[in-house]
C-alpha cells in the first residue's frame, strides 16, 4: 500500500502499518520541554514517583518563556528544572542563554521522519523539516519522558501544494495566514497536513519554520513539509551531516489537496481577536498602533529580521518597537550581517531568545485599550496581557512599515 | 458514567488564554487556578461554576496551548464534563489526563441551551436535555476511557508502573 508521510512515520513509530483512524502507541525519537512547563511536567513525574529519563540523549531542556527571570517565580522555577538536569544527567540542557525551544530543535535536533513531542503547542515548528512534531500537555510528555512512548490517533493526511514564487515582503507568514484565512481555524481539526514545494529553493526553511510553528492555529494534528532539497540543504549547512530523506509515495491517498501560487499572495494580517480573522493589509491600513513586536518562534529568524532591517535602514521608528531574534546563534548573526544596527538605530529594543511578549509573560506587555502589531503566532483576547488590547498579527515587512508609518502601512508602499 | 448539572454555554473557539491567562502558569495548585478560569471573558465565572456544572461549547473548544493547567482549572472550578461540537486535540487529551469528561457533539450549541439540565452517558456519549430530549454524540472509549475511570493519567501510570 502507498503511504503518505504521515503514515510512514506513525507506522514506523509503532512498529506495524497504521491508517488514518487508528489509535496506536508510538515511539518517539525526540521529547522536550521549556521552563514554563517542564517544571510542571517534573512535578508530574515526582507524582508518579520517578525521576527515570527513558534515554537522556533524547530530551531536549530549554528556557525560553521565563527568560531571563522576570520575577522571583520564574527564578525558582529555573532553579527546580536546574536540578532535575543535574540529578539526571540530561546532557542538552540551555539555559537562558540560547533561545527558543523550537528554534532550538530545527536548528540542532529535528530530522526528517522523526516524531517528536514536546510540552508547548508551537512544537509543530519541527515539521518545516518533515518530522511529525506534537505539542502534548504535562502528564503525557512526563509519560513520554519516562517511557519514550506516548500515543496517537492518526490522522486525515491532507496535501498542500506551494507553487510560483513569492514577490518582495511576502513571508512564510503570509502562507500561514493564506491557508487559516481559506479553511478558517477548525478545519482540519484530526489532519495531518503535507505541503509539497514545486519549487523547493522558493519556499526556504525560514519560511517554512513560520507555516509549521502556525499548523497549531490551524488545528492541525501535525503539519509537515515534505522533505526536499531544501531540507537536504539547510540540514547538512547547519548541522554538517547528511540527514536521511523520508518522504511519501508518490502515488499516496489524500483526502483533499489545495493548491497556493505564493505569486499572486498580497502581505496579510490576521485581526484581533482570531488567527482566522484574516484581511489584506490594504484592507485595515492606518489603524494607529502603539507597540510593535517583530519575533518570537513564529517569526525571529534571519529573514525576518533582514526583512525589517531593509525597511527601517537609515530611519526611525514612530512606534515603540521590540525586536526579539529566536535563538542566540541568530542574535550573533544579525550581529554580523548588520542588522541588529540597523534596528537598533531605527530606535527599536532588541533582545534574544525570549518568548516574554508572544505569551504576555513580560518584555512587552500590552496595556488597556492598546493596540499591538505582532509577527508570534495568536492574537486571542489577553493574550498579549489586557483583554482589553487589540493584537493584529503580520509578517515582518507589514510590523516594520507599521513600525516606521506609526499606523498599519503596506510595506510595498514605502 | 453517568453525569448530570446544568449547562453553562460558549460559543466557537474558546481558546486556552481565555480559560487560563499565561499569568496563572508559573502555579499548578488546582483551587488558585480555578479562581481564574474563563477570567478574561466572564470574571464571574468561578462563582458560576462552583455548584457543579456541564459546560456546552462550539467548535475547537481549548485551541491554542497546551497548558495543561486549562483542564485543571476547569475541573477544580466545578465542570463535571464538557460537551462541544470539537475539541483541540491538546486540550482533549489533557482533559482525559487530568479525569475532565469531555464528548463531542455536531451541533452542540443549537441543541442545548444556557440553563437545560444535561445527563450525559460519558461512554455511549448519549445525552438527555431536560429529561426529554436525547441527542447521540460521540463517548469516549478504548485506552482515553480506561485513563479517564482511573482518575487521570498519573495514577494511571502508577499503575501501570
Amino acid at each position: 500500500m502507498p503511504q503518505t508521510l504521515t503514515e510512514k512515520i506513525l507506522s514506523r513509530a509503532s512498529g506495524k502499518n497504521v491508517s488514518p483512524g487508528d489509535v496506536t502507541e508510538i515511539k518517539v525519537d525526540l521529547v522536550a520541554f521549556h521552563d514554563l512547563t517542564g517544571y510542571h511536567v517534573i512535578e508530574v513525574m515526582e507524582d508518579v514517583g520517578t525521576l527515570k529519563v527513558f534515554d537522556r540523549e533524547k530530551l531536549v531542556i530549554a528556557f525560553d518563556h521565563l527568560a531571563p527571570p522576570p520575577d522571583v517565580r520564574s527564578a525558582e522555577i529555573q532553579g527546580q528544572i536546574r536540578n532535575f538536569v543535574k540529578k539526571t544527567s540530561v546532557p542538552n540542557f540551555y539555559d537562558i542563554n540560547s533561545g527558543i525551544l523550537h528554534q532550538i530543535m530545527i536548528e540542532r535536533y529535528a530530522n526528517p521522519g522523526q516524531v517528536i513531542v514536546a510540552a508547548d503547542s508551537h512544537t509543530s515548528t519541527s515539521g518545516a523539516v518533515g518530522a511529525f512534531a506534537q505539542g502534548l500537555g504535562a502528564s503525557d510528555v512526563a509519560a513520554a519522558v519516562i517511557t519514550g512512548k506516548t500515543w496517537v490517533m492518526v490522522p486525515q493526511p491532507f496535501k498542500i501544494t506551494l507553487e510560483g514564487k513569492p514577490a518582495r515582503w511576502i513571508n512564510g507568514k503570509d502562507i500561514a495566514l493564506k491557508i487559516l484565512g481559506d479553511f478558517k481555524a477548525d478545519y482540519f481539526n484530526g489532519m495531518s497536513l503535507e505541503i509539497f514545494v514545486k519549487e523547493p529553493s522558493a519556499v526556504p526553511m525560514d519560511f517554512r519554520a513560520t507555516v509549521s510553528n502556525m499548523g497549531i492555529e490551524m488545528n492541525a494534528d501535525a503539519l509537515m513539509f515534505v522533505p526536499d532539497q531544501e531540507t537536504f540543504n539547510y540540514i547538512k549547512t547547519a548541522r554538517g551531516y547528511e540527514p536521511q530523506m523520508v518522504t511519501p509515495d508518490s502515488d499516496a491517498k489524500y483526502v483533499d489537496e489545495y493548491n497556493i501560487d505564493l505569486s499572486k499572495l498580497d502581505p496579510l494580517v490576521a485581526a484581533p481577536h482570531s488567527v482566522d480573522n484574516v484581511k489584506t493589509v490594504n484592507e485595515i491600513e492606518g489603524i494607529p498602533v502603539d507597540q510593535v513586536f517583530i519575533g518570537s518562534c513564529t517569526n525571529g529568524r534571519i529573514s525576518d529580521l533582514e526583512m525589517a532591517a531593509k525597511i527601517l535602514k537609515g530611519k526611525k521608528v514612530k512606534t515603540r518597537t521590540i525586536v526579539i531574534p529566536a535563538s542566540y546563534q541568530l542574535f550573533k548573526k544579525a550581529l554580523e550581517l548588520g542588522y541588529v544596527q540597523t534596528l537598533a538605530d531605527a530606535g527599536a529594543i532588541i533582545t534574544y531568545g525570549t518568548c516574554g511578549p508572544c505569551l504576555g509573560g513580560h518584555f512587552g506587555i500590552a496595556g488597556p485599550g492598546e493596540t499591538i502589531i505582532s509577527t508570534s503566532s495568536r492574537n486571542f483576547k489577553g493574550r498579549m496581557g489586557s483583554p482589553d488590547a487589540k493584537v493584529y498579527l503580520s509578517g515582518p515587512a507589514v510590523a516594520a512599515a507599521t513600525a516606521l508609518e506609526g499606523k498599519i502601512t503596506d510595506p510595498r508602499r514605502l | 458514567m453517568i453525569i448530570e448539572a446544568k449547562v453553562l454555554k460558549f460559543g466557537d473557539k474558546i481558546d486556552t488564554d481565555i480559560i487560563i491567562p499565561a499569568k496563572y502558569l508559573k502555579y499548578t495548585d488546582p483551587q488558585y487556578l480555578a479562581q481564574h478560569a474563563m477570567e478574561p471573558l466572564d470574571p464571574e465565572f468561578y462563582k458560576k461554576a462552583s455548584s457543579g456544572v456541564i459546560i456546552v461549547a462550539g467548535k475547537v473548544f481549548g485551541m491554542g496551548s497546551s497548558r495543561e493547567q486549562a483542564a485543571m482549572a476547569l475541573k477544580a472550578a466545578g465542570v463535571k464534563a464538557i460537551i462541544a461540537e470539537s475539541f483541540a486535540r491538546i486540550f482533549f487529551r489533557n482533559a482525559i489526563n487530568n479525569g475532565l469528561p469531555v464528548i463531542t457533539l455536531q451541533n452542540a450549541t443549537k441543541e442545548i441551551n444556557q440553563g437545560d439540565l444535561v445527563r450525559v452517558n460519558v461512554e455511549t456519549g448519549e445525552i438527555v436535555v431536560n429529561g426529554s430530549k436525547v441527542l447521540k454524540g460521540k463517548g469516549i472509549s478504548g485506552m482515553p476511557l480506561e485513563i479517564l475511570k482511573t482518575g487521570g493519567l498519573i495514577t494511571y501510570l502508577k499503575k501501570a508502573s
